[in-house]
């Protein structure tokens, strides 16, 4: 199977409850020794894992993810350190996913990285990387058979909606609000049926991310999306000194 | 009219690097925008405003005593003289007449040195929208009368504590508010950066600087000038003047903040140090660590001090059309009060850095005709210089 194919078919079968669950991590945050270790634990609990490369201007990030790259940064995190993480972690059972910005993706070089990280990497995520401007990108993500995540806002008009799920592999993301990740929640789910009636016809996952928080959450999403996204709330648990295993668990399954 | 194509790229550099959010905005602010630079009327309405509130056209100015000391003919276009002391109120003013054009009820801009904040401010109370300006803690901090001039336009100035606390993070938090609110505010940037449409929309609005010096040069001194100098932080006021320039044989130099060093975080000479890379939604030169973090800058001039430029000037770079290159702090300081004393004019600390350049350009090769961009008036510097001992 191919990284896209990886993360389509774990997501159409979570391993708790109805609605699949994508946890994002920032890399290396919050510290580089102990992240290895966070990974895997999450990697058990959640259907598909986010690796977060941090980068010095994220702007579509509100405050917490913010501060979890900056600190992240601080620490020495680079995208060779996670690629080199990931290479001796090796493929993982958990489809894992890089998101982040371009410019460090566009530094180090697509095909560079996806030739070192090999069968440990299943996809990316890039948030301002339009597929206008992703052909480098898209280039490497069909030869290696990975999965290329494509956000749609609340804003896509519908005719965009249509040619970024074409383009999407993996899953498409479903941004709940015109907004920053960890913005408040308000009624989404007309937006959210709009996108899942679009990707339905393709038969690519749809997962809704930005302001996930709760059980409850994730209930309401889940009546319309294949899978939810938890990463700004994940970060507050974790920044709390909770624990993150303990949250994502309660978030889905049996109560 | 040479611009972008249509993907927004000028050469290697510019496109649309941004969210999803932000994908139809732009696209529709850049019709919005075709359709109204066409509009005789929407351009003749912004050309009388243009003369009757800003004060256009700005003069050109002999600078005798420059001339003599530098041994060259120095005239100085005198964007200082604009209404709110700088060239950032022609930008400001067409972004805001066009942000009102759309039925926009909300205005966001970023600044760095509170120039283009200021003009914006005040284009916002002119046309009677709401503005919100996004400054870094530390611009805030020393750009202290800006600060205040704002407050008195009435605009909401919100201070940016995160990233670099200088204009880098001010973009960013604009960029941040404009994503909350896509349709219903108006993101008025300041510079020749950003996303497509923004640097060609920002060149179209400040190239009356080149329109009218052109035209002035013609009827003064004769011809065209050898050599058009302008500085450059993120490019605005260097691409309004060189524009109309282009076409002819005029040498075209830019002149970027060299700050105290050539180590990174030492400057903010972009062109002259960076490498292509994606900040705030434009592929463009860029100040950068070999991992693509983006790096903070070091300027004396708030306005200079931002780790990219607009692509336009990475293509004029590339193809040979400009030079850039580097003037330190202590060089743009000698030239300020060179000016100060010589020509009884106040140049701001960024257009210091533009005679500075011109002064070495002099000095390696004597009896040059200069048109040096003078894109706005020090009275804001006041405190910085006051700090340095210079008053």
């Amino acid at each position: 199977m191919t990284g896209a194919e990886r993360i389509a078919a774990a997501l159409s079968s979570p391993k708790q409850g109805s609605t699949a669950l994508v946890a994002y991590l920032t890399a290396g945050w919050p510290t580089r020794e102990g992240f290895r270790d966070l990974l895997d634990r999450v990697a058990d609990v959640a259907d598909v894992v986010e690796i977060g490369v941090p980068f010095s201007d994220p702007m579509a990030d509100g405050v917490t993810l913010q501060r979890t790259a900056r600190e992240a940064l601080a620490g020495g995190v680079t995208l060779q350190w996670i690629a080199d993480l990931l290479v001796e972690r090796g493929p993982h059972a958990t489809p894992t996913l890089l998101m982040g910005y371009t410019n460090p993706f566009h530094q180090f070089g697509w095909r560079r990285l996806a030739s070192a990280c090999g069968a440990s990497l299943d996809g990316f995520i890039i948030p301002d990387l339009p597929p206008e401007e992703s052909g480098d990108c898209d280039r490497v993500v069909e030869a290696f058979g990975l999965g290329m995540v494509r956000l749609v806002a609340p804003n896509t008009p519908d005719d965009r909606l249509d040619r970024l799920v074409a383009a999407a592999s993996g899953f498409v993301y479903a941004v709940t609000v015109n907004g920053i990740t960890g913005s408040a929640l308000g009624d989404v789910g007309g937006n959210l049926d709009r996108v899942a009636a679009a990707a339905k016809g393709r038969g690519i996952p749809v997962c809704a991310g930005f302001g996930v928080r709760t059980r409850d959450d994730v209930a309401r999403l889940g009546k319309h999306v294949d899978g939810v996204i938890v990463g700004t709330a994940l970060a507050d648990v974790i920044a709390r000194g909770e624990d993150p295993i303990a949250y994502l668990r309660g978030l889905v399954g049996a109560s | 009219m040479t611009g972008p194509d249509d993907r927004g790229y000028f050469g290697a550099y510019g496109g649309r690097f941004v969210p999803e959010t932000l994908v139809g905005p732009l696209t529709r602010l850049e019709e919005a925008a075709r359709e109204a630079l066409l509009d005789e009327r929407f351009r003749h309405d912004l050309d009388h405003e243009l003369a009757t509130w800003v004060g256009r056209p700005t003069p050109l100015t002999y600078a005798g005593a420059l001339s003599a000391a530098w041994h060259a003919e120095v005239w100085l276009k005198r964007e200082d003289l604009a209404h709110t002391g700088a060239h950032k109120i022609n930008n400001a003013l067409g972004q805001v007449r066009l942000a009102q054009r759309l039925g926009k009820k909300r205005i966001v801009a970023e600044t760095g040195a509170g120039q283009h904040g200021v003009a914006t401010a005040a284009a916002c109370a002119r046309v009677g929208l709401s503005c919100t300006v996004y400054m870094g803690a530390v611009d805030v901090e020393r750009q202290a009368p800006n600060v205040l001039r704002m407050k008195l336009f009435g605009a909401n100035v919100v201070p940016v504590k995160s990233g670099d606390q200088t204009l880098r993070a001010a973009i960013d938090e604009a960029l941040r508010d404009w994503v909350s609110d896509p349709e219903g505010t108006f993101y008025v940037l300041g510079s020749a950066v950003g996303p497509h449409p923004y640097p060609w929309l920002v060149r179209e609005f400040q190239s009356v600087i080149g329109r009218e010096a052109l035209q002035q040069w013609a009827r003064g001194p004769g011809g065209v000038p050898d050599v058009v100098v302008a500085c450059v932080g993120g490019g605005s006021n260097a691409i309004g003047l060189f524009h109309a320039f282009v076409p002819t044989f005029a040498r075209l130099c830019g002149f970027e903040a060299g700050g105290r060093g050539t180590g990174l975080g030492d400057h903010a000479a972009t062109l002259a140090y960076g490498r292509p890379g994606v900040l705030h939604g434009t592929l463009s030169p860029l100040l950068q660590d070999a991992d693509g973090q983006i790096q903070e800058t070091h300027s004396v001039s708030a306005g200079l001090d931002y780790p990219g430029v607009g692509p336009e000037h990475g293509m004029l770079r590339d193809t040979g059309r400009a030079t850039y290159v580097a003037v330190s702090d202590a060089e743009a300081l000698d030239a300020l009060q060179a000016c100060c004393r010589s020509e009884g004019i106040l140049p701001a600390i960024e257009s210091a850095h533009a005679l500075a350049g011109a002064k070495r350009l002099a000095t390696e090769s004597p009896g040059q005709r200069m048109l040096i961009g003078l894109s706005g008036r020090g009275d804001k510097d006041l405190g910085i210089l006051a700090g340095l001992g210079l008053v």
